[in-house]
């Protein structure tokens, strides 16, 4: 009957969420429905269904809120998807007023530059030998006018539209392709550059062709910056001007090698030390124009090396400017190794750590056929046996953005912005702190990066905090969760919450443990109020369920 | 000197009150009976001023190039001046407090040590410091994490272990290195300890992936460290570390040591180096930072007493300083630094490493300390004589072309 019970609670539960996060109570849900409403056969298959409506929820979205599945199933699962795959339709305005107040977001990396300058040098001198105090300095150059203030906001951001944007899939390819082309915010001039590289280059092609993608980071100062090729020129090159003036400068092979190796070929492309060199070459005068102060692309013939380049084989006759660059381009994302590299990535991202090789060469082959078409490639993912195969079932690890993101989602959380700067460092204490990811590979995708005790700790821990309102500015609304189960009952209360954060996906042993801990006088405690002689603390039950191993799953 | 028995009777009446105890109280008794090595890996971020940390009072291209920040030389009887160690170097005053274990030869320093990637980048050099792979970015595991994968298995919860919020780079790999900011904080911290009896539950279950292995092994760390929360470690022989977020992590790996629950590999950070600036010379913003650095060490050393025999301290930083002071009365990105490696078997009391030289035509780029020793050389003598790591594959593509240091006994 148990299992009867916990399906009745998530049909209650699911049927009454309306798109808006709040659930509304039913009128009396202590009361079970009667059983009619879902007869076993048609449950079942209600069941089967659910799960490929979940596993795709858990796969493209940052898991589901309140009243997904049912919306999801009501809209039929190939009809969501194409929706998502066009976020452009999707009416996300609330989101957006949310975000309303981080001016950065809207910022030229130009004007950031003017209103968040970076610290008078002197003034961090007096500082450290102690001639000025903390407050003296804050007063002098206040937190909210500093240059990490860009940061916050972005990770604010990034934070917010996962818990709240309807553009799920958006969101999770906007973080998968800044992944792919990370750069790091605490490397000198990236932080007045970041949140422009994410809005103005991963953004607008994260559903739209992979070689826009190439194209777009290539020119864009963030990367030319964090990869150093702004300062790569032909050999023996004397700089002209600036404060420099007179020193030599030549070739520096930085981005070069990483676009190779970790945006289109992979490590096992087929290139050579000969073409990293040749490649570098080709982009030597892709600069920056006035880092600190215009902050954009520019191509200077100067610095330019004029002569011939093979590029895998490939001829670039000498004499050419920055169309070297752009044929470079051009040649690698037509490659074939780079097809199989970002199919291998993104199997892997939304299939299992270990990317099913027959998968892998279907999407490869969607690549070449259409150009690095994002959505086919997403479609053809989807669509796969592989991708309902039972072996990779909740096989996936979230990682700490995507854990703390779907912890909030399922309780039907919404942050504010300063709910959503809270998150993220909730994201950086169980190890990922956004936008700051040092080396060009970005994070992990693998579950033995994020698995560990400290950060396994640091979940639980998140749990404890989040459902007990300790972040600031997130509200969650555990009494709807709930609404109207009889906190004296404790494993209805139980059921109601395994129900809607695991959407019933927990396994007998959790469930048994979880019943087991309920005889736990701190967990179900006498109280004297006139509801009975037993008191459900759902709270703490709930971040038992967050903290759970199958929530750390998708 | 613990026991065995005096382990148990120390540590195990904590221990009993716990069900899951026996397997790792087996694993920790055995820990403790082999005592195993510990390298303490200590990274200054930032870049540190090697050529004011370890002064070359004798190279006459010294105080010329730093009219306002060069350290006056060390003169006999005169403590607030840089500390004498061979005639050519000497420590910034600010270190004095490592005289006693320069004096007593537990202290050594390697002088003219870094990368042969020229990269000015902190990020960039940090990278390949931590990987051990110079010039390479993709290598997806650091060196530290390579030793510890080399040495005999003893699954530990707290075989390689990190001070701090992350785990830093260098211990990235297969070997299950634990990142802990505060291991008084390395609990599960509701209001009461149902919570945390509720998540030990759920993850002691039957299912064996590493998901819930790693939470069984989370939990015997988390009692192993209740356990060990006694008052006989705190800090012992009158050590005073210095308050900061240095000295905090320094004295719990200490108390990690002291504590015999296998731990192989710790990692510590300190930041902060990195003096464009108003670097100051005995006094000011870099002394500021030596004497906390200083002082940490001299306490790690004091606290630990005998075992230093098996523990060996290692410090680094990604490159040095411009061997000119700059504009600003402060030192830019260079190349090569001072590192430094405290007990163990150390032969220390001497500089090690070839002294390139402050000349312009001996400097790197005609502005910075050039490298004589790469840093894997240092590195890799230090994981095969004091851990007995085999270094075959602990640097990839690296084949030293120097003699070893000859820094151990």
């Amino acid at each position: 009957m148990r299992w009867r019970a916990s399906i009745l609670a998530a049909a209650v539960l699911v049927g009454c969420s309306a798109p808006a996060p709040r659930v509304t109570a039913p009128g009396d849900a202590s009361a079970p429905a009667p059983a009619s409403s879902a007869a076993p056969a048609s449950s079942d298959l209600r069941a089967a269904g659910d799960r490929e409506v979940l596993h795709a929820l858990s796969r493209l979205t940052y898991g589901p809120r309140p009243g997904d599945v049912e919306r999801v199933r009501a809209l039929g699962l190939d009809l969501w998807l194409e929706r998502q795959l066009h976020p452009e339709k999707i009416e996300d305005s609330a989101t957006e007023a949310a975000l309303a107040e981080l001016a950065t977001l809207r910022m030229s990396s130009s004007e950031l530059l003017r209103a968040y300058p970076r610290p008078d040098p002197q003034l961090r001198a007096k500082l450290a030998s102690g001639e000025m105090s903390r407050q003296e300095m804050q007063e002098r150059y206040p937190m909210d006018k500093r240059p990490a203030r860009i940061t916050a906001e972005l990770q604010a951001a990034k934070m917010v539209r996962a818990v709240t944007s309807e553009r799920q899939l958006q969101e999770v390819m906007v973080d998968f392709w800044f992944n792919h082309f990370n750069v790091f915010s605490g490397k000198g001039d990236v932080r007045w550059y970041v949140s422009v590289y994410e809005r103005e280059t991963i953004r607008p092609h994260a559903l739209g062709k992979f070689p826009d993608l190439v194209r777009a980071t290539a020119h864009h100062p963030a990367m030319l910056y964090y990869l150093d090729n702004w300062l790569s020129a032909k050999p023996d090159f004397t700089i002209p001007g600036g404060p420099n003036r007179g020193r030599k400068a030549g070739l520096n092979e930085n981005y070069a090698r990483e676009l190779m190796e970790l945006h289109t070929l992979g490590v096992d492309g087929g290139y050579s030390q000969h073409d990293v060199t040749e490649v570098a070459r080709a982009f030597t005068g892709w600069t920056i124009e006035r880092p600190r102060a215009e902050a954009r692309f520019v191509f200077r013939a100067a610095m330019h090396d004029t002569g011939e380049k093979i590029v895998l084989g490939r001829r670039i006759p000498a004499g050419g400017g920055q169309e070297d660059g752009e044929r470079v381009i051009e040649i690698l994302t037509g490659h074939p190794s780079t097809a199989r590299f970002i199919a291998t990535k993104l199997v892997r991202r939304f299939v299992a750590d270990v990317p099913p090789p027959a998968l892998v060469d279907r999407v490869a082959a969607t690549y070449s056929r259409t150009g690095g078409d994002i959505p086919s490639m997403l479609r053809a993912i989807v669509e796969a046996r592989e991708f309902r195969g039972e072996d990779v079932y909740r096989a996936k690890i979230k990682k700490p953005f995507e854990f703390v993101a779907s912890a909030t989602r399922a309780l039907g959380g919404r942050p504010d912005t300063n709910g959503g700067m809270a998150l993220a460092r909730a994201s950086a204490e169980i190890g990922e702190p956004l936008y700051e990811a040092q080396p060009p590979t970005g994070y992990g995708d693998r579950a033995d990066v994020w698995v560990n005790a400290g950060a396994l700790l640091a979940r639980m821990n998140f749990a404890l905090g989040l459902v007990s309102g300790r972040y600031q500015g997130v509200t969650i609304d555990l009494p709807t969760l709930v609404a109207g189960a009889d906190t004296s009952a404790p494993t209805v209360v139980l059921d109601r919450l395994l129900a809607a954060i695991l959407t019933n996906q927990a396994s007998p042993e959790t469930r048994a443990v979880l019943v087991k801990h309920l005889a736990d006088p701190q967990i179900t405690r006498l109280t004297a109020d006139d509801r009975g002689p037993a008191n459900t603390d759902v709270a703490k039950l709930a971040a038992l369920v967050i903290g759970s191993p199958e929530f750390q799953r998708r | 000197m613990p026991t065995r028995r005096t382990f148990l009777k120390a540590g195990g009446c904590a221990l009993v009150a716990y069900a899951a105890a026996p397997r790792f109280l087996m694993r920790t008794a055995r820990a403790a009976e082999a005592r195993g090595k510990v390298l303490v890996a200590v990274f200054q971020r930032g870049a540190v001023d090697g050529l004011s940390m370890v002064m070359p009072h004798g190279d006459p291209g010294y105080a010329g190039a730093r009219p306002s920040i060069a350290l006056q030389p060390p003169r006999q009887g005169e403590s607030n001046r840089a500390v004498d160690l061979d005639g050519f170097f000497a420590f910034h005053p600010a270190l004095a407090t490592l005289g006693p274990l320069w004096d007593n030869h537990s202290l050594a320093v390697v002088h003219a040590c870094g990368s042969p990637d020229t990269t000015r980048s902190h990020f960039d050099a940090q990278d390949y410091m931590e990987s051990g792979t110079p010039g390479v970015k993709s290598t997806p595991d650091g060196w530290l994490a390579r030793a510890a994968r080399t040495l005999p298995a003893k699954p530990a919860p707290f075989r390689a272990v990190a001070l701090g919020p992350a785990l830093p780079r260098t211990l990235h790999g297969d070997i299950g290195a634990i990142s802990i900011q505060s291991i008084d904080r390395f609990d599960v911290r509701g209001a009461d300890a149902s919570a945390g009896r509720g998540f030990e539950a759920l993850y002691d279950q039957g299912v064996h992936d590493l998901l819930h292995g790693t939470g069984r092994e989370t939990f015997e760390a988390v009692k192993m460290l209740r356990s060990a929360n006694a008052s006989r470690l705190a800090p012992a022989n009158g050590a005073d570390y210095p308050r900061g977020q240095f000295g905090d992590a320094m004295r719990q790996i200490a108390q990690l040591i002291q504590a015999d629950i296998g731990l192989e590999i710790a990692f510590a950070d300190m930041q902060g180096w990195d003096t464009h600036v108003g670097q100051g010379a005995e006094e000011g913003q870099l002394a500021f930072r030596l004497r906390d650095f200083g002082r940490t060490l001299a306490a790690f050393s004091r606290d630990l007493g005998d075992r230093m025999a098996d523990v060996c301290v290692l410090t680094m930083s990604e490159f040095g300083r411009t061997v000119a002071e700059n504009g600003n009365r402060g030192t830019d990105h260079g190349h090569a630094t001072a590192m430094l490696v405290l007990g163990g078997a150390v032969r220390g009391g001497r500089v090690y490493g070839r002294w390139p030289g402050l000349g312009r035509h001996q400097l790197f780029e005609g502005r910075d300390l050039a490298v004589t020793t790469d840093f894997r050389t240092l590195f890799a003598e230090v994981a095969a004589r004091h851990l007995g790591a085999p270094t075959a594959s602990l640097f990839p593509g690296f084949k030293s072309t120097q003699p070893s240091l000859g820094l151990f006994v």
